[in-house]
């Protein structure tokens, strides 16, 4: 039995069997097979060379005449090497004898080639070892790649363990029986995070190396409370973990009956709990979960998920297919948050150094208006049907708000000329992520319709972590005095102009929060839809004078672990359970 | 039957020197290892007291066969000879392949 600690980033507690998902770009861990399954693990590795083979020939007929001799090369290497029988018969003997993965078995033997190479004294020999890693990867892939596919159609309830989840691969995903995620990698904001706490299934984040630690099939318990992972628990720790989870499926039955009620605090102040949701489907969610409407809309789906540029009418069928759920209801799109990943990066001449002050967000579609006014033009035409708003993220300057608003001011005159039904007054709203538009957040007050605050940058940026290193994610704070400084600052602005103001990071489903962000001042919280019952159950048993008391003295605290412990307190005062 | 050891398992050998300045590199090793692979005799390639399988690209890369380098291409089976014969030419083609 084993117990590791990392970052719980989605409530609730799983005892199922794992499934690990090696990535072809970290290193294999040393894993082995049960005797009875070296056979179908030879096969696996059969199968991987031959897909690879057909592969790189369909790549070679496909694009003979494209390229010159040198890379043409480089394609009958990695047949030269996929064809080789004796390299196969080195890895099928690790596989049969030692008991290894295929992967493993594959990373050891091309490894040892490669080093082999690498350390020639000869450079056109030793540069070859990068063509025998590339081998190695290609291979990899087609196993892993293979793995992946089988969490499409799982049979058995799975917990999912990885180095870390890319959406591509969470896409894919087999909803209804993957029951857990453990992960290396990741923070309270990763894309793990978010798709964890929308599956409304536990997750436990920043394990450091569940990934080594973890054999296919061996059982796990993944508690997204506490935020440990047990690897091959013992039998008492499993009865005790049953009656844990146990408590909380009561706790989720205490929450059912709130999803109904409204979001009310004890001396009758209305909040508006909305959702933030990804894909259109989650809207119907939103609605079960008792969520007045959507605050966030992202949007970046649309642009991983297929292989072309989304066209108008993607955009537009994604934005009524959730229009046509929430009806009425307010719908808040955000405009592409895109960059520091595939879709900006594959474009970009060269990768950037820095990508999260790149060219990403709202600067990429500045430079891109094409793609933006597709978006936008998309976005007007929804408006026509539903209670659609509007929203510009990651905004700088009062200079970038404006060209954005030319840009939709041109889109909508287009649509004009063209007779398209659009809602003209559609309102027009930022994103308050970065610590510059919160401090001249008077300024852009003054030019639009509402504000929401988006912590998870905001925090980055201010505290200057990168939120998915998992070797300072330890820093990224919400509580940090300069965050909380700043949140109320962006609040007072948005009273002061009358404009609408909600927060729609992580922090919004963060309980130890609720309580402070009404106290300074919020009337609109937007997030992770499993959350809204439990944030409106704490939202009905506090009254809005004991959240400013609560706002003040936070305000006034020195540490974020001072700040902490006084949330936590509090929240403990609020309800009875463990979080 | 058994084959009788005079007509299928003849063996021969050749030591040739690699005198091109890139050595044995990828493209010539491939020509190598694709040569050998067209005869039905088993091919060995000794590089000192190492040897190793003249059929497979990985073997024979390993090798790492820079120029100065002796190799022994050893053959055995029915067509050991003409084997020997043809991939000695390929070494000689490429010591003579002007690099470009």
């Amino acid at each position: 039995m084993e117990i590791i600690k990392g970052i719980g980033v989605s409530p609730g507690v799983v005892i199922c069997s794992a499934v690990v998902l090696d990535a072809e770009d970290y290193r294999i861990p040393h894993r082995t097979v049960p005797p009875g399954e070296t056979r179908a693990e030879v096969q696996r590795l059969r199968k991987a060379f031959l897909d690879a083979t057909q592969e790189v020939s369909n790549l070679q007929v496909a694009q003979a005449e494209l390229w010159d001799s040198k890379i043409k090369d480089i394609f009958a290497v990695h047949l030269h090497f996929l064809r080789d029988r004796s390299l196969r018969r080195q890895i099928t003997d690790l596989i049969t004898k030692e008991k290894y993965s295929a992967e493993y078995a594959v990373s050891v033997i091309l490894k040892n080639v490669a080093r082999h190479f690498s350390q020639a004294p000869d450079v056109y020999i030793s540069e070859r070892a990068s063509d025998i890693y590339d081998i190695e990867r290609r291979l990899l892939r087609h196993l892993i790649g293979e793995r992946r596919e089988d969490l499409r159609h799982l049979a058995d309830s799975v917990v999912v363990v990885a180095h870390d989840l890319t959406p591509t691969e969470t896409a894919g995903f087999d909803q209804s029986h993957i029951k857990g995620i453990a992960t290396d990698a990741g923070g309270r904001t990763s894309h793990t995070a978010i798709v964890a706490r929308s599956l409304g299934i536990p997750a436990v984040v920043a394990l450091g190396d569940v990934t080594e630690l973890v054999n296919p099939g061996d059982t796990i318990i993944v508690d997204g409370n506490r935020g440990t992972v047990v690897v091959n628990p013992d039998q008492t720790t499993v009865e005790e973990y049953e009656k844990f989870a146990a408590a909380i499926i009561e706790h989720g039955h205490e929450l059912d009956e709130v999803v109904r009620l409204p979001a009310v605090t004890t001396d009758g102040v209305d909040i508006a709990l909305l959702g933030n949701i990804e894909f259109p489907y989650e809207a119907e969610m939103v609605l079960s979960k008792g969520g007045d409407g959507v605050g966030l809309y992202r949007t970046e789906f649309l642009y991983l998920a297929a292989a072309a540029e989304p066209t108008e009418e993607d955009h537009f069928r994604a934005y009524m297919d959730t229009i046509r759920t929430v009806e009425d209801r307010p719908i808040t799109i955000r405009t592409m948050d895109l960059g520091a990943d595939k879709f900006t990066q594959e474009k970009a001449p060269v990768p950037e150094r820095n990508p999260f002050l790149g060219l990403r967000s709202i600067r990429y579609c500045l430079q891109n208006l094409s793609i933006f006014k597709t978006q936008i033009r998309a976005i007007l035409r929804a408006s026509a049907h539903g209670n659609v708003k509007i929203m510009f993220p990651l905004i700088t300057s009062l200079m970038e708000l404006r060209q954005a608003k030319w840009v939709l001011a041109d889109v909508k005159e287009d649509l004009e000329e063209q007779q398209i039904a659009f809602d003209e007054n559609i309102p027009v709203g930022i994103m308050i992520e970065t610590p510059a538009a919160a401090l001249i957040a008077e300024e852009l007050a003054d030019e639009v319709d509402f504000f929401s605050i988006g912590t998870n940058d905001l925090i980055q940026y201010t505290l200057a972590v990168d939120r998915v290193n998992e070797r300072v994610a330890s820093l990224y704070s919400p509580a940090h005095p300069a965050v909380l400084n700043l949140v109320n600052q962006v609040v007072k602005a948005a009273n002061r102009a009358k404009i609408e103001v909600s927060l729609c990071g992580e922090m919004a489903s963060e309980p130890e929060y609720t309580a402070l962000l009404l106290g300074m001042g919020f009337k609109t919280l937007s997030l992770a839809l499993p959350m809204i019952p439990e944030i409106k159950k704490i939202i009905r048993s506090v009254s809005i004078s004991d959240c400013h008391r609560l706002a003040r003295k936070a305000l006034s605290l020195d540490t974020d672990t001072q700040i902490i412990s006084l949330l936590r307190q509090e929240l403990h005062k609020i309800l009875k359970i463990e979080y | 039957m058994q084959p009788s050891p005079t007509q299928d398992c003849n063996t021969a050998e050749r030591t040739v020197e690699i005198r091109n300045p890139e050595g044995l590199h990828m493209r010539p090793a491939m020509q190598f290892v694709d040569c050998a692979n067209l005869y039905r005799s088993k091919v060995t390639v000794w590089k000192d007291s190492q040897s190793v399988d003249g059929k497979s690209i990985m073997q024979v890369t390993t090798l790492i066969a820079i120029q100065g380098t002796q190799l022994t291409i050893r053959a055995s089976g029915p067509d050991a000879e003409a084997a020997v014969a043809a991939l000695a030419e390929v070494i000689e083609s490429v010591n003579n392949e002007t690099s470009d």
